[in-house]
């Protein structure tokens, strides 16, 4: 290096160039981070979805998509609905209470639904994204404990849920099945992903 | 600048060539004999020291057949799952560069672990190799990320499971996880969006740092010198002539050494692509030639061999386990403050540190703390060079014990990894919670335990047997 003494003056721009240079990378890697956020189809591909359950008999699932994920639409049976009060004792959070945010008002009751035997929800274990198998049938099957009364089965990490989507104690899932926001059109059409158009 | 050099014009056609070359380009040259003909490696290499050279082949071969495989693949949730099977039944020799390709996936696992298990054997990232450690444990990391964003590309129920679990560990993480979670799939659930962006990162994004890092890798190796199986500096014995007494040219001896075993490899290497691609499942998961449905998770997911080992310390966090671990946290905490010889500044720190780490453990699910092991597993392996106080390098002049120590390590590790292949069981879940507390506990209290023991006389020079 040469003996020359440091020029403070210059010292001092090449610093503040430096650190506009730097403010100028970090502004110009927003739009490349933005970019990678949802498009704006895949935004609108979350708007609602409309289901036709005329078909749906009692203790039957249907299928439909929205955002992208399963949301299953179940006609729960008189005998399904009476067991879910005895249950709460064995689950993790009954009342879906750590997360309400997952439960929209009109579902927290003790059927987490609007209308007691058609229950709504996003068929995607809180665990890691898998997706539940149906274990309607009650009695001992594997996997599951012998008084069994019916529900799902997340075959990733064998979390349990009952018929009202609320995860049983000590398994992996954190939270109850998230029930999307819908609304009844007709006493045969739903409308799923949209709450206010009532 | 070398000054220009001119040659006799009675020389050799072939030497007028080399010179007009070495005149205008002698970076080329020089380069050659740092690294070649005259990079001295220790004369005293065995088997274990293969493992270097074979997964620079593989990279060669994962690199050239994924150009290929690139010509006909379509990166479309529509039309992925279709366009592998068109280049496995419809694409001219197609099936053989897809099998060399994935098989080459479990290869450059297979070689990179040995080649890491020779490093833990042999000291080899310790003093002055702690970068060239580093930079190892990088490309582990690296090529970790790369075989998971691969893995999405074929899009069977398998790719999408996997990928679905993978990245939703990535929201437990408090406050920030749920929208990195939706930055790193580009949707709310893992779809076309994903599976574009993931093939733009596999083909051209983590090769380049792969790349970068075996460049860094192998320089900064060639500015320290290679460790050896004595773990003996052999930079310390030099002759008159500035080279060390121990040590051979890379090129020819090591390069002939290593296409031997370049050979034996491509044989063990086609049997597999040619008659068990599959490998029962382990290579390429039978559920995977199911294509992608997002309605319909498999009955048994599970990652590919190579991750298995890590996805099981992931499942052995349960929450009771979490009571284990804080008690882990208690006791190291109050073992530093009885035992260490910590200023009481650092111990009050430690105390804060311990408290701040319990109330943390109490209050995030432990589903969160799963990943925290997971990737935990991994990041351990680059304070290695910090951890290990043994006063020798080599296993070889270590005491006695600490081979067991490492032997119960590799079992361990093995243990984890066949139990990460397996559906969720209590007996396999209990197993997993003991392998990964002694998985932490053998680089976490390495410290004190490398210390123990007596080590054996390290010789001055190599042991070599002329042959």
């Amino acid at each position: 290096m040469s003996d020359t003494p440091v020029d403070n003056s210059k010292r001092t721009w090449i610093i503040a160039s430096g650190c506009a240079g730097a403010a100028g990378g970090i502004a110009a890697a927003v739009p490349f981070v933005s970019s990678m956020l949802p498009s704006e189809r895949a935004k609108a591909a979350g708007a609602a979805v409309e289901a036709d359950i005329s078909g749906l008999k009692p203790g039957e699932k249907l299928t439909v998509e929205w955002r992208g994920k399963p949301v299953w639409i179940v006609r729960r049976t008189p005998e399904q609905l009476a067991e879910l009060p005895k249950l709460d004792p064995q689950l993790a959070d009954p009342l879906s209470l750590r997360k309400p945010e997952e439960t929209p008002e009109y579902a927290r009751n003790g059927w987490r639904s609007r209308k007691p035997e058609i229950f709504v929800v996003v068929g995607i274990c809180t665990h890691l994204g898998c997706s539940p198998s149906d274990k309607f049938t009650p009695g001992p099957q594997p996997s599951l404990p012998n008084d069994w009364v019916g529900g799902f089965l997340c075959p990733c990490h064998g979390s349990t849920f009952d018929m009202a989507g609320r995860v049983f104690k000590n398994k992996p899932a954190p939270d109850n099945l998230e029930v999307p926001p819908y609304v009844f059109l007709s006493d045969s059409k739903l409308l799923i992903g949209d709450d206010k158009k009532a | 600048m070398a000054d220009f050099k001119e040659i006799s014009p009675n020389a050799s056609s072939g030497e007028k060539l080399t010179n007009w070359f070495e005149n205008r380009f002698p970076t080329a040259f020089q380069e050659y004999k740092k690294h070649m003909s005259e990079y001295y490696a220790p004369k005293n290499f065995n088997f274990w020291y293969v493992f270097g050279a074979l997964s620079m082949l593989v990279l060669v071969i994962q690199i050239v057949t994924g150009i290929f495989l690139v010509m006909h693949y379509k990166p479309d949730a529509g039309l992925a799952f279709a366009s592998v099977e068109y280049i496995m039944r419809d694409v001219p020799w197609g099936w053989l560069i897809r099998y060399m390709h994935s098989t080459g996936a479990s290869a450059f696992f297979l070689v990179v672990y040995l080649h890491m298990f020779r490093g833990l054997m042999y000291g080899s990232y310790r003093k002055p190799r702690e970068l060239v450690w580093l930079f190892g444990c990088a490309i582990f990391l690296a090529l970790m990320a790369e075989a998971f964003m691969g893995y999405l590309l074929p899009w069977g129920q398998m790719s999408y499971w996997g990928a679905q679990v993978i990245v939703n560990l990535f929201s437990a993480i408090p406050f920030v996880g749920p929208d990195l979670a939706l930055l790193i799939r580009g949707d709310f659930v893992v779809g076309d969006a994903t599976l574009n962006r993931f093939f733009s990162f596999h083909v051209i994004a983590v090769p380049l740092v792969l790349l970068g890092l075996v460049v860094a890798h192998l320089l900064a190796l060639h500015d320290v010198g290679s460790n050896n199986p004595d773990g003996i500096e052999i930079k310390a014995n030099k002759g008159p002539d500035g080279i060390p007494l121990d040590g051979i040219p890379f090129h020819p001896y090591y390069t002939v050494h290593d296409i031997f075993m370049v050979s034996v490899f491509l044989m063990v290497f086609s049997a597999i692509v040619f008659f068990a691609p599959e490998v029962g499942g382990y290579f390429l998961e039978y559920n995977n030639f199911i294509p992608a449905d997002p309605y319909q998770t498999p009955l048994h997911i599970a990652p590919v061999w190579y991750f298995t080992p890590f996805y099981s310390m992931l499942r052995a966090v349960t929450t009771e386990m979490m009571y284990v671990l804080m008690a882990c946290v208690v006791g190291g905490a109050a073992l530093a403050l009885v035992k260490g010889k910590f200023s009481a500044m650092i111990k009050g720190v430690i105390l804060i540190a311990a408290a701040a780490v319990v109330a943390a453990m109490l209050a995030i699910d432990a589903k969160f703390w799963g990943v925290v092991a997971m990737g935990g597993g991994v990041v351990i392996l680059f304070f290695l060079p910090w951890l290990d106080k043994s006063a020798v390098k080599s296993i070889r002049y270590r005491p006695s014990w600490h081979k067991l120590m490492l032997g119960i390590f590799v079992v361990n590790f093995l243990v984890l990894g066949y139990l990460g292949i397996l559906p969720p069981s209590e007996i396999g879940g209990r197993v997993s919670q003991l392998g990964t507390l002694f998985y932490f506990g053998f680089f976490l209290l390495m410290p004190w335990w490398s210390k123990i023991g007596e080590s054996k006389p390290v010789p001055d020079r190599v042991t070599f047997a002329a042959h």
